[in-house]
């Protein structure tokens, strides 16, 4: 239990958790107002997602909808990109140093 | 070793057995064209047999059997993972309901990949460092072992059953149409291939099955989509105006329609489908086969990335098949053209045909059993993932640690495991044929309402909440797994289609219970831990920061392999 406590005041564990913490909350609101943000438009304003692009066919709702799914994987990359850059440069420091 | 080289031969004996027996009774129609499919499945069930064999001789430890070794890596379990989200379901469900209903398919597939992102995010590392085998040892991390595994326990095997039993029913009756078998031999067929995969192979085989299949199924869809796109030039602007010229609903298919029905509806729906991906137990199980946090982060990374872009092509297929499917004799049933003088409603075999029959219009007979090889070949890889979670379940939560007190003997363990598989694929294989005349289309979604009304709750909560006590997360996830039942049974979908009760006169009119049943576990969990006054819960509350510093650090995790 005193190697948890030793860890705890380690400045890099710190500095990990609230780097960690801030950017997976945060991006999980992102993807969560991007999701939902869709679906009450499809709930409550189906017509705007009908507006046709154009002379076209092609609505308004189609790139709204495979941007979403390309977001989806975009906010995924950027935490992956953060994480492996950063968080496990951290991890490696916390592990070396508390190594017992 | 000698009863698997038996069961094999049998197995792969009987495949031209049974293709001759349906060839015999098909005579000569059209389904002499199932050849090719039947060639290429025999095909892909020799490969897989030959993994299965090779994952036996590999498979001695109990880390071996239910996490491959933790040998997997980051990539491969990426399309592991989306091979056991790629399923049957998804793939000819999504692109029939475009076919159906266009814009309507894109809503689904959305909702159904918008939870990887959270997955990644919040769940993926954590789960990694804190748990070995299954996703309980998680949440039972620092709470009391007992209660939290038999809880951990009735979520996944709830979900799992649901879940099998949709995958089987579907299995059923695409194989039928497919193949020509008849149904309860297709049944039969999956489920015994599934028990070969799992009690021989462990996760080391069901990885590999998974992932060959991720693969066949990409290229194919990617095939498709590719030949769909190419015959209008690349343009989807021209590939859209040729739809909504020969689709009945014309432009309509261009917009949201009558799928949801009202936004209440659409926003639990929406729940239902982010969280529950970050509640099915085959699903977490696989960050246990990666070496470590990072790989698993990685591996969600790719998933995401795979089945984004399956979705995609989905979409494409589903319009590929409105212009060229719908509009061709050869696919449509002519009496039911005669009376609703519509190519969408006549198609042969039900809007689930829409991919295989455009497999047929862009590729020929040889494609078209390819595609069909690789759609069985999917139901099996989903099934045996499933069988595989549902066993783990039982042997590793319930008999290792709930009844042996987490002290039982590693080959006891897995010689448990493997009956409970045996046990699951002869369940799965009766259910299939009791519910085979029954309407499943809920039992995916009841699967989903489960896994984010129950196991999602308590993974999360256990995760980053201090307060969590064993209390209140029994008490808390027990209440959003049975409110997530009952809402399913109250719902349209099952109280006026299933059950058959008047329309209109369903007591909840949400056709997805995720909304209260979700609300109603994360407040049971919050208020029934924070009045907990148990000297449990001090042991609860106590434990956090021992956990909370090794989910974040991986200090302590399990290692990479038990060797």
């Amino acid at each position: 239990m005193s190697n948890v406590a030793k860890i705890e005041r380690d400045p890099n564990y710190q500095e990990l958790v609230r780097r960690r913490s801030s950017l997976g909350w945060l991006l999980s609101a992102v993807m969560l107002v991007i999701y939902f943000g869709f679906i009450l438009l499809v709930a409550y304003a189906p017509k705007f997602l009908g507006i046709p692009l154009g002379n076209g066919v092609t609505t308004i709702g189609i790139p709204i909808g495979l941007s979403v799914i390309v977001l989806a994987f975009v906010l995924t990359g950027i935490y992956v990109r953060q994480a492996n850059s950063s968080y496990d440069v951290l991890i490696r420091k916390i592990v070396e140093e508390n190594r017992s | 070793m000698k009863r698997f080289a038996f069961l094999s031969v049998i197995l792969l004996a009987s495949m031209p057995t049974i293709a001759l027996a349906a060839g015999a009774i098909e005579g000569g129609s059209k389904q002499a064209t199932n050849w090719s499919a039947i060639g290429m499945f025999v095909g892909f069930v020799g490969l897989t047999l030959a993994i299965t064999y090779w994952a036996a001789k590999r498979t001695a430890s109990a880390a071996d059997f239910y996490s491959a070794g933790g040998g997997i890596t980051g990539f491969q379990n990426g399309l592991a993972i989306a091979g056991d989200y790629m399923s049957a379901a998804s793939f000819l469900g999504i692109s029939g309901l475009v076919y159906t209903s266009g814009y309507d398919g894109l809503i689904y597939s959305v909702g159904w990949l918008v939870g990887w992102p959270i997955v990644t995010f919040l769940i993926a590392e954590q789960l990694r460092n804190l748990g070995k085998f299954t996703f309980a040892d998680v949440t039972s991390f620092r709470l009391g072992q007992t209660e939290i595994r038999i809880l951990a326990a009735c979520g996944s095997l709830v979900t799992v059953a649901f879940y099998l039993i949709a995958q089987m029913v579907g299995a059923g009756k695409l194989i039928q149409l497919l193949f020509g078998l008849d149904y309860w031999i297709a049944v039969v067929l999956v489920g015994g291939l599934m028990m070969i995969y799992v009690t021989f192979g462990g996760m080391k085989a069901t990885t590999w099955v998974q992932i060959i299949k991720a693969v066949l199924l990409l290229s194919g869809a990617t095939f498709m989509a590719g030949a769909v796109l190419y015959k209008f030039g690349f343009s989807p602007e021209a590939l859209f105006t040729k739809a909504t010229e020969v689709h009945p609903k014309k432009l309509a298919i261009m917009e949201p329609g009558t799928l949801i029905s009202n936004p209440l509806s659409a926003i639990s729906l929406g729940l239902a489908l982010m969280f529950g991906t970050a509640g099915l137990p085959h699903i977490l199980m696989r960050f246990f086969t990666v070496k470590d946090a990072q790989a698993a982060r990685k591996s969600v990374f790719y998933a995401t990335g795979f089945i984004g872009y399956f979705y995609i092509l989905t979409f494409i297929i589903g319009f590929g098949a409105i212009t060229l499917v719908s509009t061709d004799a050869m696919f449509l049933d002519g009496s039911i053209l005669e009376k609703t003088k519509s190519g969408i409603a006549a198609i042969k075999g039900g809007s689930n045909m829409a991919a295989i029959h455009l497999a047929n219009a862009v590729g020929g007979n040889l494609f078209l059993g390819f595609i069909s090889a690789v759609a069985f070949a999917t139901i099996l890889a989903v099934v045996s993932g499933l069988a595989l979670a549902g066993a783990s379940s039982i042997s590793h939560d319930l008999y290792g640690m709930v009844i042996k007190g987490g002290n039982a003997n590693e080959q006891d363990e897995i010689r448990v495991s493997k009956i409970a598989t045996l046990v699951l694929g002869v369940l799965a294989i009766f259910l299939g044929i009791v519910f085979e005349n029954q309407n499943v289309a809920f039992m995916v979604g009841l699967a989903f309402a489960i896994a984010a009304s129950c196991n999602f709750p308590v993974l999360v909560m256990s995760i980053f909440w201090k307060g969590l006590t064993t209390r209140g997360a029994v008490i808390g996830g027990f209440l959003g797994l049975v409110s997530a039942v009952v809402g399913v049974v109250l719902s349209p979908a099952v109280w006026e289609v299933t059950l058959g009760f008047a329309k209109g006169s369903a007591p909840i009119r949400l056709d997805n219970p995720a909304l209260f049943s979700m609300a109603i576990a994360f407040v049971g969990i919050w208020l029934v831990s924070v009045l907990d006054r148990s000297k449990r819960a001090a042991v609860d509350r106590d434990g956090f920061d021992a956990q909370y510093v090794r989910s974040q650090t991986g200090i302590g995790a399990a290692s990479a392999t038990a060797h």
